[in-house]
């Protein structure tokens, strides 16, 4: 099939004179096979620019099996594209139709600024993880790891939360630009495990400082982040992630004395 | 180059104690004085950069995606070993040490890998505690199931994302001491060389791949932790920027490369789909559990798999292998199918394929209880291929999946250059001519948590170190090549993209030193890459500038470096004149066309030294002695 893409282009950081603003450019994608990933297409395309001499589309991408979360396109508006659940490297060609005229875009939020075309930088999220997405435990002198039983519901609700691949496209499809979705992923899989209890409010107080530090915004409910996300984590982690907080706030003195 | 492995002695069992009780003790407080480079932060170079930190080293690690958070470790699937015995199903450390070595095909040294069955205790409770989310039964314990045909159940999993929720762990403890200060981390920072001084590793050049700035970086020791090089064969199951660079350029400097011909082919990734293809997918080999592998018995049969009637099909892994049938290891059931394509059995479009069939499954359990098993997986080669396996069988077909190949080290992981310290997928060590499934994971861990923070102390210990930083006239120097192969890169104009040179060097090695490999194809490998290599520097286009965040230049660099290593890993295949693990010499098997292997000439790591630009590399010899673990053919029938 033969389409037609318009495309963000950017220049990087070392680009000369006034910093660039960037601009939609369009580029034929012909001979398009329906068997092609989304990358794949983005390759092709590439190829026929690196030989023209011109500085290939530059995007993120690394597993391509939607597991890393270093993809990161906006494809008509939709971040990671058309299907339901899907990272953009397991999009597939089939999912477009000939003559088709595709969009695409970078992840664009305040606390993610571009680096080149659709390359976001997005170390704020390994700055909020730093503040508190871990538990404290250093290697060795850990208990057997059956000491801790964990019932099964509640390693099931963990491990839903931890399905999280950090690829920050419920930042990008909030209009608040919020990371409540992400954010409330790593609280929500401590909180339900025995081992996160100790440091449960510290953590979340610490981490919510960080984001808002960051320059994300609020949730207000919109849901977007729940529907764009390729893993399909659920937003009752911010409900919990809420309500954590506000246990923490409620018992920061207390907790201080104990 | 003298080889000393530096195994300890005496019982098998007491050799890591003894080890450990002999080392030399860093002061807490000296700790701080010593600044560790780390390079890669998949689940090797993570453990060990915060193990390290949290011991009080000053650490910097590096890593060429946006997050550490991010390597490719995060794909694993299936599980990580451990020998916990949960099951009271007879597991053990010496089983699982035995099981390795066998599994190996006896092509390891048996005192590293009884220490990392010991470990890999150690490791499963250090993941807990970190609050890894493993999968549990309903009393609340760890679950385990059987993976890769091993009999025992010894495999922890995470659904089927275990790979990414261990990394998240170490990601985890990692981001920790980032936090604290004790680790400095370069993400997007991509390492182009080693520097060596007075004949030991205090630093490294990086490229820092936003800017496009070449740094330097000087410490007291380094640790490559980069994974594997499976890559090299264009298509691979690998995430597209795994790359031979860090260790190639290691080896060029110094660090002998051991068994670069031993990789690992994956029996059940989805086929090749056209020209267009940039990677291969993985299904899991739990799969195999509850699928039937077979191919029509007629030559050339296009028809539908549905209109093949039973006794017209051929369950080759069955018929060849009855006691194992469907679950015979990688090695062996990649090759069963390979076999019967080239005998012109294949099926699919483009012949390269073979049915996993589901259906005498879902009628004997229902479709649901397969929906339960393996419904993720499912969903996955749905969307990849539009065909609906639960209707039609799944076609499958074999992929470069991993490196069992790497850079020699000793039992502290040393390198052979003093200092420079070798970890996970990048190192040759434990898993000899063939890894089992579950055991890459393991190992990453075990070298990151629990070997390197014992084995460094010793170095540091028993060596003095000159102070010194990049101001070194060895550091401007190593700058200054990093900067000329920059510039002689970007000088490249020519008709060719670096992708196609690099499709063009994988289906080489694929075809000429893949699944089966022989003298004249191998000879014939070896006359052929130099011709791409020339054709890469004369004809390749590597558009943009340095100074920039630059793709293609990053591409360019990495396919340079394969293209070198390539003929390495063929000479060494060529070498090899025995069938080992995933090596199949077919000069060497038995009458039943089974791997044959030859314990009088090769039970030795090939171990080869770089001598110069245009040389011939210098082949070493690491004997090999089993007392422990006596060396038998391996059998499945
Ligand atoms: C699809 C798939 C499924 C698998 N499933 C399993 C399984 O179920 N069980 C199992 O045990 N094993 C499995 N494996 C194997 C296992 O995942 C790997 O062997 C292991 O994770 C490698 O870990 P590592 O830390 O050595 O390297 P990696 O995770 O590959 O990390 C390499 C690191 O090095 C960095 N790096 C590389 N080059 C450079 C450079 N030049 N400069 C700077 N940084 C660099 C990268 O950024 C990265 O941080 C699987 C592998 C694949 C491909
Ligand atoms: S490239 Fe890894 S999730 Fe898309």
């Amino acid at each position: 099939m033969n389409l037609t893409l318009k495309v963000w282009r950017q220049k990087g950081p070392q680009g000369t004179g006034p910093k660039d603003k960037g601009r939609m450019v369009t580029y034929d994608a012909p001979g398009i096979s329906p068997d092609m990933s989304f990358l794949e297409m983005l390759d092709i395309v590439n190829a026929k620019l690196e030989l023209a001499g011109e500085e290939p589309i530059a995007f993120d991408h690394d597993c391509r099996e939607g597991i890393c979360g270093t993809c990161s396109l906006m494809i008509n508006g939709i971040a990671h594209g058309p299907d339901a659940g899907t990272t953009a490297c397991q999009l597939h060609m089939r999912r477009f139709s000939d003559g088709d005229t595709i969009y695409i875009e970078p992840w664009r939020a305040r606390a993610f600024p571009v680096l080149k075309d659709l390359i976001i930088d997005r170390s704020a999220f390994d700055r909020i993880m730093q503040a508190g997405g871990f538990i404290s435990v250093n290697t060795g002198g850990t208990p057997d790891a059956n000491c801790l039983p964990v019932s099964k519901e509640k390693a099931e609700l963990s491990m839903d939360a931890a399905a999280c691949i950090g690829c920050g496209a419920c930042v990008a499809s909030c209009k608040n630009a919020s990371a409540m979705l992400f954010v409330s992923a790593k609280v929500a899989q401590f909180a339900y495990l025995p081992q996160g209890q100790p440091e449960r409010y510290d953590r979340v107080q610490k981490m919510i400082a960080t984001m808002d530090h960051e320059g994300f915004g609020n949730c207000t409910n919109q849901g977007e982040c729940e529907a764009v996300c390729p893993k399909e984590i659920k937003m009752t982690n911010i409900a919990l992630m809420n309500r954590d907080f506000l246990v923490a706030v409620a018992t920061a003195g207390a907790r201080q004395v104990s | 180059m003298k080889l000393e492995s530096k195994c300890p002695t005496g019982p098998i069992e007491t050799r890591w104690d003894r080890y450990r009780f002999e080392t030399k003790l860093i002061n807490p407080a000296n700790k701080r004085k010593y600044t560790i480079l780390v390079v890669g932060t998949g689940l090797a170079g993570a453990s060990a950069a915060a193990s390290l930190a949290e011991l009080g080293y000053c650490v910097k690690a590096f890593c060429y995606q946006d997050s550490p958070r991010r390597a490719h470790s995060i794909s694993a699937q299936g599980g990580i070993n451990s020998a916990k015995n949960y099951r009271n199903d007879g597991d053990s450390v010496y089983r699982l040490f035995h099981d390795t070595v066998k599994g190996g095909d006896y092509r390891a040294r048996e005192s590293n890998v009884y220490r990392l069955a010991q470990v890999s205790l150690n490791v499963i409770d250090q993941c807990v505690a970190q609050g890894v989310p493993f999968a549990r039964d309903y009393g609340g314990l760890l679950d385990t199931r059987s993976f890769g045909g091993a009999q025992l159940q010894r495999t922890f999993y995470a659904r089927g994302q275990t790979g990414q929720q261990l990394l998240l762990g170490a990601y985890a403890a990692l981001v920790r001491q980032i936090g604290l200060g004790t680790v400095e981390m370069f993400p997007r920072t991509e390492m182009l060389d080693v520097v060596v001084v007075d004949g030991r590793a205090r630093g490294i050049v990086t490229r820092d791949m936003v800017t496009g700035a070449i740094e330097s970086h000087h410490g007291d020791a380094v640790c490559l932790a980069t994974g594997g090089y499976a890559n090299v064969f264009f298509l691979s199951t690998n995430a597209k920027g795994c790359n031979t660079t860090a260790i190639w350029r290691a080896y060029k400097k110094g660090a002998a490369f051991a068994n670069p011909c031993f990789t690992q082919i994956h029996p059940t990734c989805i086929p090749v789909t056209g020209d267009h293809q940039s990677k291969l997918t993985l299904m899991s080999e739990s799969l195999r559990n509850d699928g039937r592998i077979w191919v029509p018995k007629n030559k050339g049969d296009k028809r539908s798999a549905g209109q093949i009637p039973e006794n017209e099909r051929d369950y080759f892994l069955e018929r060849r292998y009855p006691a194992f049938g469907n679950l015979v290891p990688r090695d062996v059931a990649s090759r069963a199918a390979k076999e019967r394509c080239d005998a012109g059995h294949g099926v699919g479009p483009t012949g390269l394929g073979v049915f996993l069939d589901f259906t005498e499954s879902i009628g004997r359990l229902g479709k649901h209880v397969i929906e339960e098993r393996y419904g993720n997986l499912f969903q996955m080669y749905e969307k990849i291929t539009g065909e609906n396996p639960y209707e039609s069988p799944m076609r499958i077909f074999p992929a470069a999946h991993y490196t069992m190949g790497g850079l020699w080290v000793d039992y502290n992981l040393m390198s052979t250059i003093p200092g420079l310290y070798v970890l996970g997928e990048a190192n040759f060590s434990d898993h000899g001519a063939n890894r089992l499934g579950a055991s890459a994971l393991m190992q990453g861990l075990a070298d990151g948590y629990f070997v390197i923070p014992y084995t460094i102390g010793d170095y540091f210990g028993n060596t003095k170190l000159d102070k010194l930083d990049t101001s070194h006239p060895e550091f401007t120097k190593v700058k200054q090549e990093v900067n000329d192969r920059t510039k002689r890169l970007l000088a490249l104009r020519g008709k060719r993209t670096v992708d196609s040179l690099h499709r063009e060097l994988g289906l080489l090695c694929w075809e000429k030193c893949g699944m089966g490999r022989n003298e004249k194809q191998l000879k014939e490998a070896l006359a052929a890459i130099p011709g791409i290599r020339a054709e890469f520097w004369k004809n390749a286009m590597v558009p943009g500038s340095g100074n920039d965040l630059n793709q293609a230049l990053e591409r360019a660099g990495r396919v340079a470096d394969f293209l070198e290593f390539a003929e390495l890993m063929v000479a060494d295949a060529l070498e090899r004149r025995e069938s080992c693990g995933g090596h199949f010499r077919e000069e060497s098997q038995t009458e039943e066309g089974e791997a044959k292997r030859d314990d009088e000439n090769y039970s030795h790591a090939a171990v080869w030294e770089y001598q110069g630009e245009g040389k011939a590399p210098l082949l070493h010899k690491e004997q090999f002695t089993f007392e422990y673990a006596k060396p038998s053919q391996r059998s499945y029938k």
